[in-house]
């Protein structure tokens, strides 16, 4: 009878112990950590992409809980794998919504991104896309914006309005365009062709080339034939400095734009001597050190530079810089409104003067992007390093 | 169809109702919508590879055929979902008997190397008919479909669409090969000179499964299109040619089972293991060598051996 009762003491002690234990681990712990989904094509053919964005997106969620996380709540990224394939990116999306996200960061390739709007749209869950094709955040069929839809990357449309401009105030009238077969060359191609005639420029010669071509003199030997007096070369892939090298073999001396594509340290090591003076507009990351100490993008820049470059051993490049804003941008979302999707989403949509990588973002209910022509800069290759183009 | 399929058969339609009222996660849903998808597919090519015997690395052109007319003609054109969906079909099948004329004269790897050509081909066409295909960029905003006043626009309604149409092809298959095609076309594979010497058209047998199985890649595009709402060329290269070649060789060649069961594997696996990360593609791989090695004449093949061994112990 005794040890009966000395049992059923010491059990509802036990219990009492462990329950003020549990009560007093809750008050200890952190707040409930705010969960946000990462799809970057980190390996597969587009990981030159995605694996920047995963690397940037690490550094950043290390960061801010290291200052506390947000409001208190620790960041937790939850990244997936989308190995540049649509329907990896569908499933991918679909799990993290699942798994309780408040937004979704990525995913890397336009078409990977195209995939994952409707999903976004139907669940009204926010999405900040990390590629460039404009019909991510913009509707065709109805001429608007995508409620749940935003992106970090620059317009295809700005950056060839910037190297218009600055063709017009050269005096070039007659261009030469030449670009490859990929999403991205080709919707350069498509923005060159209609952006042409609002510049008084006439296209008068339009070249392709894919992937893997190894020698584009036959399109070049055209080109020369041609009256352009300046050649346009867009192209995400390597295969775009056999244009710079072989351009200088046919002794091609009118000057060369490229995209925002070649913005890669490893493009203008790769073309070598064939790359200097070449002129093309991009973002500010490529040349932070260059930039004005009162420019509101340098501290930010420096910073990402020097971390991702000590941590990394490898330079930094525009894509790591589109997945850092994203991030950014949600979480500042976060930080103002709380976990609460609505709020986030208005907060986005009419956030302006937000300092990011790819340039000033003033976000509204028309536009979805947010940069505008000024967030791009001319640059050019000097002794094999880019530099602010200056004439 | 014998005894054993149709019980088979039966016991998967009834564990294929029961799975979303247990699984409610949509996540695991809609991975079974894509296992319902390529499984159409394989089923296909494994009448093509394990029963007639010609190897096709060239797949994914059929389905890409599909899901482009699918979306062409309903994003852009404003055709009706199921005109599309059937305009698809007999395009595959008119482009599956011009190629398959001259090409399933061809041999081994000679046939291997001309049916990656016609895959390549129709990569190229998605990728460089920009005006009609949106080049690189793909089709997106692609309407959905609906059956009898149902559109499928949630996952688990186009789940029981999807997996009707694989029971249906399924059925179908096992009917076929156990018809009088079934048994020529088995014929073929073991020796076209034998089958030839037997009075059998092996000609004419081959361009027709060819065809029938560029049907099944058109149907299984045309859904992966209404369920994704977007296509791109990428959808539809290589490497989801060898992904196909891969699910019917993984699964067994010789049973249409096989190539469900290798759809399913080879769709499941990769999401299963997105938990390891990095990893990943170390396991993956391993999976696949130990399968191959240990199992040589695939998994359906390892569980058919498992299963007769349990009786004779029994």
């Amino acid at each position: 009878m005794f040890k009966r009762k000395l049992l059923i003491l010491g059990g509802v002690l036990f219990l009492g112990l462990a329950l003020s234990v549990n009560s007093f681990a809750k008050k200890v712990d952190l707040k409930e950590p705010y969960k946000i989904g990462c799809l970057f094509a980190f390996t597969g053919p587009a990981s030159w992409l995605g694996e920047p964005e995963r690397r940037t997106a690490v550094w950043i969620e290390d960061k801010v809980n290291k200052a506390g996380g947000i409001n208190g709540h620790p960041l937790k990224l939850l990244i997936e794998d989308t190995k540049g394939d649509p329907t990896a990116a569908v499933l991918a999306a679909k799990k993290l919504l699942k798994e309780g996200v408040l937004a979704i960061v990525g995913p890397s390739t336009s078409g990977e991104s195209m995939a994952v709007v409707p999903i976004m749209e139907e669940a009204e869950q926010i999405l900040v896309s990390c590629a460039a094709a404009e019909a991510i955040v913009h509707d065709p069929k109805t001429d608007k914006e995508r409620k749940w839809i935003f992106k970090t990357p620059q317009k295809d449309s700005h950056v060839v309005q910037k190297i218009y401009g600055h063709m017009k105030k050269s005096g070039i009238a007659k261009v030469a365009i030449i670009t490859d077969t990929t999403g991205f060359g080709a919707q350069g191609r498509e923005q060159l062709k209609k952006y042409a005639p609002e510049f008084g420029i006439a296209v008068i010669s339009d070249e392709t080339y894919g992937p893997k071509d190894t020698d584009l003199t036959p399109q070049l030997t055209k080109i020369k034939g041609t009256e352009a007096q300046a050649i346009v070369n867009w192209s995400i892939l390597p295969a775009q400095t056999t244009v710079m090298k072989n351009r200088i073999q046919l002794g091609i001396t009118i000057p060369l734009y490229q995209s925002h594509g070649f913005g890669n340290t490893k493009y203008a090591a790769a073309a070598g001597e064939a790359a200097e003076g070449v002129i093309f507009p991009c973002g500010r990351v490529l040349v932070a050190e260059f930039l004005d100490k009162k420019h509101p993008q340098k501290k930010l820049l420096v910073e990402y530079k020097k971390a991702y470059e000590s941590q990394h051993k490898e330079d930094v490049s525009t894509f790591g810089g589109h997945a850092l804003d994203a991030l950014n941008l949600v979480v500042a979302a976060l930080k103002a409104s709380g976990p609460d999707k609505n709020k986030m989403r208005s907060f986005i949509e009419n956030k302006k003067g937000f300092v990011g990588t790819g340039g000033i973002f003033n976000f509204s209910p028309t536009d979805h992007t947010g940069l505008g022509l000024d967030s791009l800069e001319m640059l050019t290759v000097k002794k094999g390093k880019f530099d602010l183009y200056k004439k | 169809m014998d005894k054993k399929d149709s019980l088979t058969l039966l016991i998967l339609t009834v564990c294929l109702v029961i799975f979303p009222f247990i699984v409610t996660n949509t996540y695991y849903i809609s991975t079974m919508v894509f296992v319902g998808i390529n499984g159409i597919i394989a089923i296909g090519l494994s009448l093509l590879m394990g029963y007639a015997g010609q190897i096709s690395i060239g797949h994914a052109a059929f389905f890409g055929l599909g899901a482009y007319t699918s979306a062409v003609l309903t994003a852009k054109l404003g055709f009706h979902p199921w005109g599309a969906f059937f305009l698809g079909i007999l395009l595959s099948s008119c482009i599956a008997l011009i190629i398959g004329i001259p090409s399933l004269k061809l041999k081994g790897h000679y046939l291997a190397m001309a049916t990656l050509g016609f895959g390549e081909i129709t990569y190229i066409v998605f990728n460089e008919l920009t005006d009609i295909t949106g080049g690189p960029s793909g089709i997106g905003d692609i309407p959905k479909i609906s059956l009898a006043g149902y559109t499928m626009n949630t996952d688990i309604k186009y789940y029981f669409f999807v997996w009707a149409f694989l029971l249906l092809i399924l059925t179908f298959s096992l009917n076929l090969i156990h018809s009088r095609i079934g048994r020529a076309l088995r014929s073929i594979h073991d020796s076209e000179v034998a089958a030839n010497a037997m009075g059998i058209n092996t000609g004419k047998l081959k361009i027709q499964v060819f065809m029938i199985s560029a049907v099944f890649g058109s149907v299984a595009g045309s859904l992966y299109t209404h369920y994704v709402t977007f296509v791109s060329p990428s959808s539809f290269g290589l490497f989801f040619s060898i992904l196909l070649v891969m699910m019917v060789v993984i699964g067994g060649m010789h049973s249409v089972w096989g190539a469900l069961i290798g759809a399913a594997l080879l769709t499941i696996l990769p999401e299963f293991l997105r938990a390891l990360k990095d990893f990943e593609i170390f396991v993956y791989g391993s999976v696949l060598l130990l399968i191959m090695i240990f199992l040589p004449r695939g998994l359906i093949g390892g569980l058919e051996y498992l299963f007769n061994r349990l009786i004779k112990k029994v």
